[in-house]
C-alpha cells in the first residue's frame, strides 16, 4: 500500500471472483479516496496481465457501487417468489442459519444438504470447507449437467498423466516473454475456446495472441469463425460435439504417419501400441463425414502441430460438454503426450498449485490433506453419485448434478431438504432444464443464497440472503497455479462479508471442536505455510510470488527430475509411472481405458427423424469480453457494448427462413421456446445457431412469475439433464441438442 | 510540442473492449459517450471470411494529457489487452508503421 497525491492510496491486490467474476489472476492497483474505490489501474509489475485489464474489472466501480447491490443480511417477509424481504442482523441471519440446518443435519443426516456454487472461482475453498465442517459429502455445482466445466478434463489428465497441464505461455516466471527458460510454442491449437473475451481455468486468454506475435502459428477448432480462427493457418469448422473423433483423427494421422516422439512415446508412456490399434477406425475419411472438416484440412492439422516443436493445445469447456467429455478430454490429451510435448517449454506445462497451497480443493488427495482420510472416507460413501459412478468417487469431490436435481424431487436414495447456495445463480445460469431445478429447489424446506445481487434463484427460492463482498472488499488468496498471491482488503460497503468470513463463522458454529481458527487470515496463514510466507508479507510484496527453481510447482521436465511422484523416482504419478495412453485408472473406474468418439445424444446421425423437425444444432455458451456467465448485465457501461440475447445465424440459413439481422425470433426444440434477436452473421455454421447463456433482465421485475425474465430468454430452459458420460463426468448436451427457429412477428 | 498520436496493429486488436471502457471510467464518461469506440469490419473475401476491429478515437479524445504529461500512457494503450496500441510523436509512430503492415496511425488532434 502507498499514499499517492490528494490523500488518495492505492491498494495492490489480485483479482478473483465478485466485481470480475472470472477465474481471477490479475494484478490490480485500487485507487481508495475517503474509504471509497475511485479508479482501478492495471499493475504492471504483476506477472499475470502486465498492467492490462479487461473491460468488467475497469468498470469494476460501477459493480461496487451500483445501486441494487444486496448490502446487508435479508430473511424472506412474504411467500417466495413474492419480493418481500425484511433487513435483518448478522448475528440474526447466523442464528437462524444455524439452528434450522443444525435441525436438518439432526433430523435428516448431514448429507441432506446441498452446498452449491457456480464455476472456479474463490468459492470452492470456501464452501468446501464450510460443507466438509457441517459433515455434507454433497458440495455441488447444482445445475451443471455432467459437471460439465474442465473436471471432465481435469480427471482425464489426472488419470492418464497424473497431473495436470496447460498451455505455457511462461506463465510460471516473473520475466514472462522475456524469461530465459521458456519458448513460444510454434503451433497452437485453440481447441473449442475462443481466449479472446475469456481468461478460462486460470488462463488470460490474451497470453495466446502474445504467442503469436513470437511466431505462433494457430490451428483454431470451432463452430464459429472467431477472430482467432481469421488469424490461423487452418480452420476446422466442425459439428458440434464431434470433437472427441477430430482428436482421434489426429492421433491417427499422428502414429501412421510416425510423426510422433518416438523417444518420449518409448520411455515415458504406456499402452501406445493398444492405442495405435484404437486410432486405425478413425481415419480422416470416416471423421470427414462425422465432423463436417474436410479431410485434407485435418491430415494437414495433424502434420503442421506434430511437425511444430514445441506446440502446444489450448482448450475449453465445450470439450467436457462433448458426449462422453472424459474420453474426448483424453483422446485430446493424448496429442501432446504423443508429440512428446508434456512439460517443455512452449508445449503443455505441467500446472500445479503453487508451493503446494491448497486454496481450491482440485483432486481427492487435497481434500483428504485438509480434511482427513478418514473422514472424507466415510463422506464419499454418501455423496450422490459415488456408488454408479467410481471417478464420482475418486476424483475429486463433486456430487453428481443430474443425479442430486432429481434427487431432490425422488428422495431416493435419501432426502434432500435444504440448499445453500453460494454465489452462483442456477437458475438465471449454469442449470440445464431450468423448470426442473426450479421445481426442486422449491421443494426444499429451507435455502439460503449468499450473492451480490438479487437475481431470479435468490427471488424464486431463498428464505434468508447474504450480501457477499467483492473482491477490493476481501482478504483472500489464490493458488491456482501461479503466482501463489493474496486478494487484499482495499474497502468496505454495507455490511458485506466475503464468502470465507461467512463460511469460517458458521463452519465455527456447526464444528466447533474442529475448527481452530478465529479469523480468516489465521486460516490463510495456515494455509500458506508451504510456501513459508504469511498474507501480510505476500500483501506487503505486492500480493503475489512465484515457486523458485527446483520446486515441484515450477517447469520444466519434472518427470526426469523426480519431482512428480510421491517416492521421487523419475516418471509421471500414474500407476506404471508412465503417461498412460490405456488408463489403468479408468479400467479400475469401470471405464474403456482408451479413448473413443460416441455421437450426441441429438444429432443428425443417432436422431435423423427429430432433425427433420428441428433442424439446427443449438450451440450455448460463447462468451462475451463484457459479461461472466450471468453477471454483470446491470453494468450500464457492459450493457451498452452487448446489450440484448441475440442468436448468431448464418447469412444464408436467415435469408432461407426470412429473417433479417435485428429480427426477434423464437429458438424452439421439444422442452421450450425462447426468444432472442437475430444476429444475422456469416462467422456460424450455417447448420447450428449460437446462443449466448446466462441472459436475464435485471431492470424488470424480479417477483414471479417474471423473475427478471428468464422464461422468456434463458436458452438453458432447452437443454435436458441426464446426458452424463459414463464417468458421471462430462456430457451435458450444452452444444449439441437440435433446435429450429422462426420470425416471431412482434417485438418483445 | 510535436504532434501526438495513437497507433494501432489491427493486426492483432481482438476487439475485446478494453480500450473503450478504460477511457470511459479515465474521464468517467456516461453510458452512450465514448472518447473511443472499436468498429468491427466482418467480410466474405473469395474464399474466407475476414474479422478485423479498429478502435477509433471520437472527439472526446483528448490523448489522455492529464495522464501524459505525468509520464503515463493514455488509458487505452495501458490496459490494451493485445498490446496494440502505441501512443507518441506521429513522427516516431510513422517509423515503426514502416515495418508493420496492418497498422493505422490516429492523430486525433
Amino acid at each position: 500500500m502507498n499514499k499517492d497525491q490528494e490523500g488518495e492510496k492505492i491498494v495492490r491486490t489480485t483479482v478473483w471472483s465478485p466485481g470480475a467474476g472470472c477465474h481471477g489472476g490479475c494484478g490490480v492497483k485500487l485507487h481508495v479516496k475517503n474509504g471509497r474505490l475511485v479508479k482501478v489501474e492495471g499493475d504492471e509489475n504483476h506477472p499475470w496481465n502486465q498492467g492490462r485489464l479487461c473491460p468488467r474489472v475497469l468498470a469494476l466501480t460501477q459493480y461496487v457501487y451500483h445501486p441494487d447491490r444486496l448490502l446487508y443480511p435479508m430473511k424472506r417477509a412474504g411467500e417466495r417468489g413474492e419480493g418481500k424481504w425484511t433487513r435483518i442482523s448478522w448475528d440474526e441471519a447466523f442464528d437462524t442459519i444455524e439452528k434450522k440446518l443444525k435441525e436438518i443435519r439432526d433430523q435428516f443426516g448431514a448429507e441432506s444438504v446441498l452446498f452449491c456454487q457456480g464455476t472456479g472461482r474463490d468459492i470452492g475453498g470456501p464452501i468446501s470447507f464450510l460443507a466438509y465442517a457441517y459433515g455434507s459429502p454433497n458440495w455441488v455445482q447444482l445445475g451443471l449437467a455432467g459437471q460439465s466445466c474442465y473436471t471432465p478434463r481435469l480427471a482425464a489428465m489426472f488419470a492418464t498423466q497424473g497431473d495436470y497441464a496447460v498451455l505455457d505461455a511462461g506463465q510460471f516466471y516473473e520475466k514472462r516473454y522475456d524469461a530465459p527458460e521458456w519458448t513460444p510454442p510454434k503451433c497452437i491449437i485453440v481447441w473449442a475456446n475462443n481466449p479472446v473475451p475469456t481468461c478460462p481455468d486460470a488462463f488470460h486468454g490474451h497470453w495466446v495472441v502474445e504467442c503469436m506475435k513470437r511466431g505462433a502459428k494457430v490451428i483454431t477448432v470451432d463452430t464459429r469463425t472467431t477472430w482467432m480462427a481469421s488469424r490461423s493457418e487452418i480452420h476446422l469448422q466442425i459439428r458440434p460435439g464431434t470433437d472427441g473423433a477430430l482428436a482421434l483423427a489426429m492421433a491417427h494421422v499422428i502414429i501412421n504417419e510416425k510423426l510422433y516422439d518416438k523417444e518420449f512415446v518409448e520411455n515415458w508412456t504406456f499402452g501406445f501400441d493398444e492405442l495405435k490399434e484404437r486410432v486405425q477406425e478413425y481415419t480422416p475419411e470416416r471423421v470427414s463425414a462425422i465432423t463436417w472438416a474436410p479431410k485434407e484440412k485435418i491430415i494437414n492439422a495433424a502434420r503442421l502441430y506434430a511437425k511444430s516443436k514445441p506446440a502446444s493445445i489450448h482448450w475449453g469447456l465445450p470439450v467436457d460438454q462433448c458426449p462422453e467429455g472424459t474420453t474426448v478430454a483424453q483422446a485430446i490429451a493424448h496429442l501432446w503426450c504423443l508429440t512428446g510435448n508434456l512439460d517443455i517449454p512452449g508445449g503443455e506445462v505441467i500446472a500445479r498449485p503453487a508451493f503446494g497451497v491448497t486454496t481450491y480443493p482440485f483432486s481427492s488427495h487435497e481434500l483428504t490433506a485438509l480434511y482427513g482420510e478418514e473422514f472424507v472416507k466415510k463422506l464419499t460413501g454418501k455423496r450422490i453419485g459415488a456408488k454408479v459412478y467410481p471417478m464420482v468417487a475418486n476424483f475429486r469431490g463433486w456430487a453428481q448434478p443430474d443425479m442430486a436435481v432429481d434427487q431432490i424431487l425422488t428422495g431416493d436414495p435419501y432426502p434432500i431438504k435444504a440448499a445453500w447456495i453460494q454465489t452462483t445463480n442456477i437458475l438465471g445460469g449454469q442449470a440445464a432444464d431450468t423448470r426442473k431445478h426450479y421445481e426442486a429447489l422449491k421443494k426444499l424446506d429451507f435455502n439460503v443464497v449468499v450473492d451480490t445481487f438479487h437475481n431470479p434463484t435468490s427471488m424464486a427460492v431463498a428464505d434468508i440472503v447474504l450480501p457477499a463482498a467483492t473482491f477490493p472488499e476481501k482478504e483472500s488468496f489464490r493458488s491456482w497455479w501461479a503466482p501463489l498471491s493474496v486478494v487484499v482488503p482495499a474497502i468496505k460497503v454495507g455490511e458485506c462479508k466475503s464468502d470465507w468470513e461467512i463460511n469460517l463463522e458458521l463452519a465455527r458454529r456447526f464444528n466447533p471442536g474442529a475448527i481452530r481458527y478465529k479469523s480468516v487470515k489465521e486460516l490463510i496463514n495456515d494455509r500458506l505455510k508451504p510456501a513459508g510466507v504469511t498474507f501480510d508479507e505476500l500483501a506487503a510484496e505486492g500480493s503475489w510470488m512465484m515457486p523458485p527453481e527446483g520446486h515441484s510447482s515450477k517447469p520444466y521436465r519434472r518427470y526426469e527430475k523426480g519431482l512428480l511422484r510421491a517416492d521421487g523416482k523419475p516418471g509421471f504419478n500414474t500407476p506404471t509411472g508412465k503417461v498412460e495412453f490405456w488408463s489403468k485408472k479408468y479400467e479400475e473406474w469401470d471405464l474403456d481405458p482408451l479413448p473413443y468418439y460416441d455421437e450426441p445424444p441429438e444429432s443428425e446421425v443417432r436422431t435423423p427423424e427429430l432433425l427433420k423437425e428441428y433442424p439446427l444444432v443449438m450451440a450455448t455458451g460463447r462468451r462475451s469480453s463484457v459479461y461472466f456467465h450471468s453477471e454483470h448485465r446491470m453494468i450500464p457501461w457492459m450493457r451498452e457494448i452487448d446489450p440484448d440475447p441475440i442468436v448468431e445465424i448464418n447469412t444464408k440459413t436467415a435469408a432461407d427462413l426470412g429473417i433479417g439481422d435485428g429480427e426477434w425470433v423464437y429458438v424452439e426444440n421439444r422442452r421450450g421456446r425462447i426468444k432472442r434477436k437475430a444476429k444475422v452473421t456469416p462467422t456460424i455454421h450455417p447448420k447450428v445457431v449460437m446462443v449466448p447463456h446466462g441472459w436475464w433482465y435485471p431492470e424488470t421485475d424480479g417477483r414471479e412469475p417474471n423473475l427478471f425474465g428468464i422464461w422468456d430468454i434463458n436458452c438453458n430452459q432447452l437443454i435436458p439433464t441426464g446426458t452424463q458420460s459414463r464417468s458421471g463426468f462430462g456430457g451435458g448436451a450444452y452444444k449439441t441438442t437440435l433446435c429450429r427457429v422462426r420470425k416471431l412477428e412482434k417485438e418483445r | 510540442m510535436a504532434r501526438h498520436g495513437l497507433l494501432i496493429d489491427y493486426e492483432y486488436c481482438t476487439g475485446c473492449h478494453t480500450c473503450e471502457v478504460a477511457c470511459k471510467q479515465e474521464h468517467n464518461y456516461p453510458v452512450g459517450k465514448w472518447g473511443i469506440k472499436v468498429n468491427e469490419i466482418v467480410l466474405e473475401t473469395f474464399d474466407k471470411i475476414t474479422i478485423d476491429y479498429i478502435p477509433f478515437p471520437t472527439d472526446l479524445c483528448n490523448l489522455c494529457v492529464q495522464r501524459t504529461k505525468e509520464g503515463i500512457p493514455p488509458a487505452c494503450v495501458k490496459h490494451c489487452q493485445a498490446g496494440c496500441m502505441m501512443y507518441g510523436p506521429v513522427k516516431e509512430l510513422v517509423k515503426t508503421m514502416e515495418k508493420k503492415p496492418k497498422t493505422v496511425l490516429f492523430a486525433p488532434r
